[in-house]
């Protein structure tokens, strides 16, 4: 960890335009992963904002009908929010489902947004990582790449992003609700957020220079019945082999997403019109133009396994 | 004392104290916070410094050079020692890789400098200035690769299992073609990491030329003649420090890369030196246990009797290291005439390879229990009866050794009714609870017993205070409160009248901890220093000490008792001795057996498993503290599950490193895998382990529990998967199709 300057900002335009005026500065809110890569040198900021006392702590309903989620509230409450977990029970399912109540208990909702892959490659400093090092190659490819992406991924990076609640949060088209270092606002849907790796694997969202995330807004419930089935080698704190957030109605429409497969949550709306004709047609669509590694290729056969258990539960 | 006849009656047989589930009296220590461990040691030297090991960045090659300049003027940097400032270090007499010295880079995070600075931030920081030059060589990273290239070679783990380069008994190759029921098939078992809670930790501390290591490790004696090796010192200035160790599972058998740099750093910077490796430098830079490729045959009559049986293994390790000896129990475990055991050795370029918590056994019996079972399936008989046909009470390569005490028959026979195995339904993937195909299996459990001097030290005071000191190791496993319990018994005195100090190489050298030889071995000692104290207690007070009792705090002879704390007088009284051991060893095969039942659940749709119930049924002799046995037992059930489920350290085979190399990566069970567990104790005493009877637990639990876990599997789903870890993706494309 390099020495470091901190301030604390008194408002969300503040925290932007003090992120501005230095590129080297991070925000930091529960810091669950920032301190663990600042410890590797994987983050390397000269100065850090604390936002945590914004008062962006709040879940709040919106006149549509949906409910706006403070960048600040914790996970731990998030998934604990009655309105969340009647209204929205795939992302109470995603959020208990990743990491540990203690984790939880300080994660914030746009840190989880912003949390880095846990790629082993980008995680060992001495190991060529386009994502850590611009240019310096990816290590990964050709590597241990079980848990790896199978899909969306280049020549430059082949890593997946470890989130849980973004995959549920694709599912339910939520909207990140940002400020920029000039003030002005805007509204990046879920599905515009996060980036495929391309050639700028280091550039993981459709952030700019400073510009901080105030909320996450949910649109108006979807109904159906809603599952988050996370599958992984051990049953509890361990980042997903594949992840299925659903949304099922009853006449069998309904949504995707996926985690564990892809450098961000990974949802083909067109494909879910396959989904009232079963699991094999709607993960074929889904994930067509997969590309697995012989270590990986197991993850195409578990997505679809993986949905038919959802809609077989959903089913039943 | 020598202890060269099977005991007899003595006074651990009155089982006051000895053989009571008694709570660990190290246990509020632990459980508050206040045990010190290695990195704890605040108090013990002024003005500690911080040190930092930088690892290596390639796995084979050489280093041009190293600059250093940025890292020594950053802030707070008191010295920097790097690998080209002295010639490699001599290897402690247990070391393959060279822990520190010399251009040449053997493996991935082999320590090439350690930096010392005031804070630990400011070590860490400068460790990341050092700009390393390293010339890269080819090295050979996948044993499957080379195991064409392997040479037989013998081995021995050191902890009670070995084997000469190939052994033969009987016509195996002529059995086997001529039997009407037989087995050939290959199965693997990974590289796997110790993955302590406690990483590698030392403070250390010079005073003019003798040095002082507050560390963690669980042999003091070795580390204590190795460091002195390493160093070039002489062994008389140097001292170890190891009371309470947060696990070590062999990892830390050894000198490791910590003390070595902490030595090294602290007479560099002249500061005493506090340095743990990190969790990375854990998996990379110390030992592991080596992956196996095991071929194994067995054939049989069609009644079910073994008439021949082979077990082959192949491992790897750096130039000059050793097998895993993962034929060992073959040896001796299943009868049959006909036999063949062999090893062989590849040269890979990986970490080190040593031993692991039940080395040799733990791999050999995931793999040898998996081939009975499927064995029994060809034979049409259950897996628990073919065991039970093939029982042995003999050495079965050297018939007229008998074994001391077996009782694997009675471990199965138990189990299966305990655990309700007739229950069962031996065909495959029949039994369907919602989402979920259950399945049950068995293997057996086996393990040596080791026998190794152990000395002691036991002072009684004014007060009748018994104070035990010996280098014994207790690495969590309940060392501090089974030797309390010995002095108690022999002293006559409670619990509260018995003070244990461990782990300090000024005390009388131990057996230590591994292989499973610390529970018997360190308590026998214990007791010889005890007779000898009861002897000098009856001697002062005028006794004859045959005739002396020792109980209730006081000593009593015909009509005269006098408190145990007047014989001590105001100087108090000191006796010293170690058990040694003549050769009942050789003539009586010592071993602890198991019978290990799971019964686990694969879901049919995503092949995830899940372990529902767990039963031990263990035979090891007197079990000295059956909470704290059973709290080792448990422990290695749990490890067992992670062994046959979860656990690989996972080989870049084109960088040559274990790439999973923390505890995100590399997956060990959490509570949420491990279901209910139970463990029994057959009642056994074994007069010819020692005066305690007793022998070790610690590692019976975790041998044969990932055989009985795949055999669950299969029975599950009828899918047989010969290479651990059984992680889903072996199952999944063999499971029913969804509807």
């Amino acid at each position: 960890m390099r020495p470091f300057t901190y301030e604390r900002a008194r408002t969300p335009a503040e925290a932007a335009a003090a992120a501005n005026r230095n590129p080297a500065a991070k925000f930091i809110a529960g810091g669950t992963n920032l301190l663990d890569l600042m410890k590797l040198q994987i983050e390397v900021p000269s100065h850090l904002i604390d936002v945590n006392g914004l008062g962006l702590d709040r879940i709040e309903a919106t006149p549509e009908g949906g409910l706006r989620i403070g960048a600040l509230v914790r996970n731990t409450d998030l998934a604990a929010d009655e309105r969340v977990r009647r209204d929205y029970g795939v992302l109470t399912r995603a959020l208990l489902a990743g990491a540990t109540g203690q984790l939880r208990n300080k994660a914030t909702t746009a840190g989880n947004l912003l949390q880095r892959t846990r790629c082993p490659y980008f995680y060992d400093t001495n190991m060529a990582c386009n994502k850590r090092q611009p240019g310096s190659g990816c290590s990964a490819i050709g590597g241990v790449t079980r848990h790896l992406a199978v899909i969306g991924m280049s020549e430059a990076c082949i890593a997946t992003h470890p989130s849980d609640m973004a995959v549920a949060m694709r599912a339910l088209d939520a909207v990140v609700e940002t400020v920029r270092p000039d003030g002005t606002t805007r509204s990046i849907p879920m599905a515009e957020f996060h980036r495929l790796p391309g050639d700028t694997p280091h550039i993981e969202t459709a952030l700019g220079r400073g510009e901080f995330i105030t909320a996450v807004t949910l649109p108006p419930p979807l109904g159906g019945r809603q599952f988050y089935r996370k599958v992984r080698d051990r049953a509890s704190y361990a980042f997903a082999l594949v992840s299925v957030a659903a949304v099922v109605q009853p006449d069998g429409t309904g949504r995707v997403a996926l985690g564990g497969v892809a450098h961000k949550p990974w949802r083909v709306e067109a494909a879910e019109a396959e989904l009232p004709r079963g699991a094999k047609p709607a993960m074929a669509a889904i994930l067509n133009g997969a590309r697995p590694t012989h270590e990986n290729a197991f993850k195409v056969t578990l997505a679809e396994r993986a949905l038919a258990s959802v809609l077989s539960e959903a089913r039943g | 004392m020598k202890f060269d006849t099977p005991a007899t009656g003595n006074p651990i047989d009155q089982l006051k104290v000895v053989g009571k589930p008694l709570d660990r009296i190290d246990g509020p220590l632990k459980t508050t916070g206040t045990a010190p461990y290695a990195y704890e040691r605040h108090d013990v030297a002024a003005d500690q410094a911080y040190g930092f090991v930088l690892g290596a960045a390639i796995a084979k090659g050489r280093i041009n050079a190293i600059d250093t300049a940025p890292a020594r003027r950053a802030p707070g940097v008191l010295a920097v020692v790097t690998t080209l400032d002295m010639p490699p270090l001599e290897k402690g007499k247990m070391n393959t890789a060279t822990l520190f010295g010399g251009p040449d880079i053997q493996h991935y995070h082999q320590a090439v400098a350690v930096v010392v600075a005031e804070t630990f931030e400011q070590a860490r920081d400068a460790a990341a200035l050092i700009r390393v030059d390293y010339a890269r060589q080819p090295g050979r990273y996948d044993l499957a690769a080379e195991a064409p290239k392997a040479e037989l070679v013998p081995g021995d783990s050191g902890e009670g299992s070995g084997a000469p380069p190939e052994d033969r008994f009987g016509d195996f190759e002529g059995a086997f073609a001529a039997a009407p029921v037989k087995l050939d098939e290959t199965y693997t078992t990974p590289d796997e990491s110790h993955a302590a809670m406690e990483p590698h930790a030392t403070v250390a501390a010079w005073e003019g030329d003798k040095l002082t290591l507050w560390t963690s490790n669980q042999m003091i004696a070795w580390g204590k003649r190795d460091v002195a090796t390493t160093l070039g010192i002489p062994a008389e200035n140097v001292r170890l420090d190891s009371p309470y160790v947060g696990g070590g599972f062999g990892g830390k058998l050894f000198l490791r890369a910590d003390a070595v740099l902490a030595a090294l750093g602290a007479k560099a910077a002249r500061r005493p030196v506090k340095l743990a490796l990190t969790r990375p430098l854990v998996a990379n830079n110390t030992t592991h246990r080596p992956a196996t490729i095991q071929r194994i045959r067995i054939g049989a009559d069609r009644d079910g009797k073994i008439t021949a049986i082979a077990h082959e293994s192949t491992s790897g390790d750096l130039e000059g290291g050793g097998p895993e000896t993962a034929v060992s129990q073959t040896k001796l475990l299943y009868a049959g005439a006909n036999r063949l055991t062999a090893m062989r050795l590849a040269v890979l370029d990986l970490p080190e390879g040593n031993a692991m918590r039940a080395p040799g056994e733990a791999p050999g019996m995931m793999a040898l229990e998996i081939a009975m079972d499927e064995m029994a399936e060809r034979l049409g008989i259950d897996p628990v009866e073919f065991r039970i046909i093939n029982d042995t009470q003999v050495d079965p390569e050297h018939p007229e050794r008998r074994f001391s005490q077996r009782q694997l028959v009675q471990c199965l026979r138990q189990g299966a009714e305990r655990f309700g195995w007739a229950n069962r339904n031996p065909t495959p993937g029949q039994r369907r609870e919602g989402r979920w195909l259950i399945g049950m299996g068995v293997a057996a459990g086996f393990r040596n017993n080791l026998l190794t001097k152990s000395a002691a030290r036991v002072r009684l005071d004014g007060q009748g205070v018994v104070t035990v000191e010996t280098d014994m190791t207790d690495i969590g496993t309940g060392s501090y409160t089974i030797i309390a319990q010995t002095a108690a018994e022999m002293m006559g005195v409670g619990l509260d009248k018995v003070s244990v100090r461990l782990g300090d190489s000024s005390f009388p050298a131990s057996a230590g901890s591994g292989g499973q030889w610390g529970a018997n071995n360190s308590t026998a000692g214990v007791y010889a220093a005890c007779m000898k104290l009861r002897e000098a207690v009856a001697q002062r007070l005028g006794f004859n000490s045959a005739e002396a009792e020792f109980a209730d705090g006081q000593v009593r002879a015909g009509n005269r008792t006098v408190p145990l704390g007047q014989a001590a007088g105001g100087d108090g009284l000191v006796a010293e001795d170690v058990i040694e051991y003549g050769d009942l060893a050789k003539r009586y095969q010592q071993s602890t057996f198991a019978g290990h039942f799971v019964e686990v659940g694969v879901d049919a749709l995503t092949g995830e498993t899940r372990v529902r119930r767990m039963l031990a049924v263990c035979a090891a002799g007197r079990i000295l503290n059956p909470k704290s046995a059973r709290s080792q037992v448990i422990g290695a059930m749990t490890m067992g599950v992670g062994a046959a489920l979860i656990e690989e350290l996972a080989v870049d085979k084109r960088l040559g490193f274990f790439v999973n190399h923390d505890l995100a990566g590399y997956e060990v069970p959490v509570h949420a895998d491990i279901p209910h567990q139970e463990v029994i104790f057959l009642d056994e005493v074994d007069p010819m382990s020692s005066p305690m009877k007793a022998k070790g637990v610690g590692e019976l639990g975790l041998c044969g529990v990932g055989g009985a876990i795949a055999n669950a599997i299969h029975n599950a789903t009828g899918i047989r998967v010969r290479n651990y870890p059984i992680t889903l993706d072996k199952l999944i494309d063999k499971l029913p199709q969804p509807v």
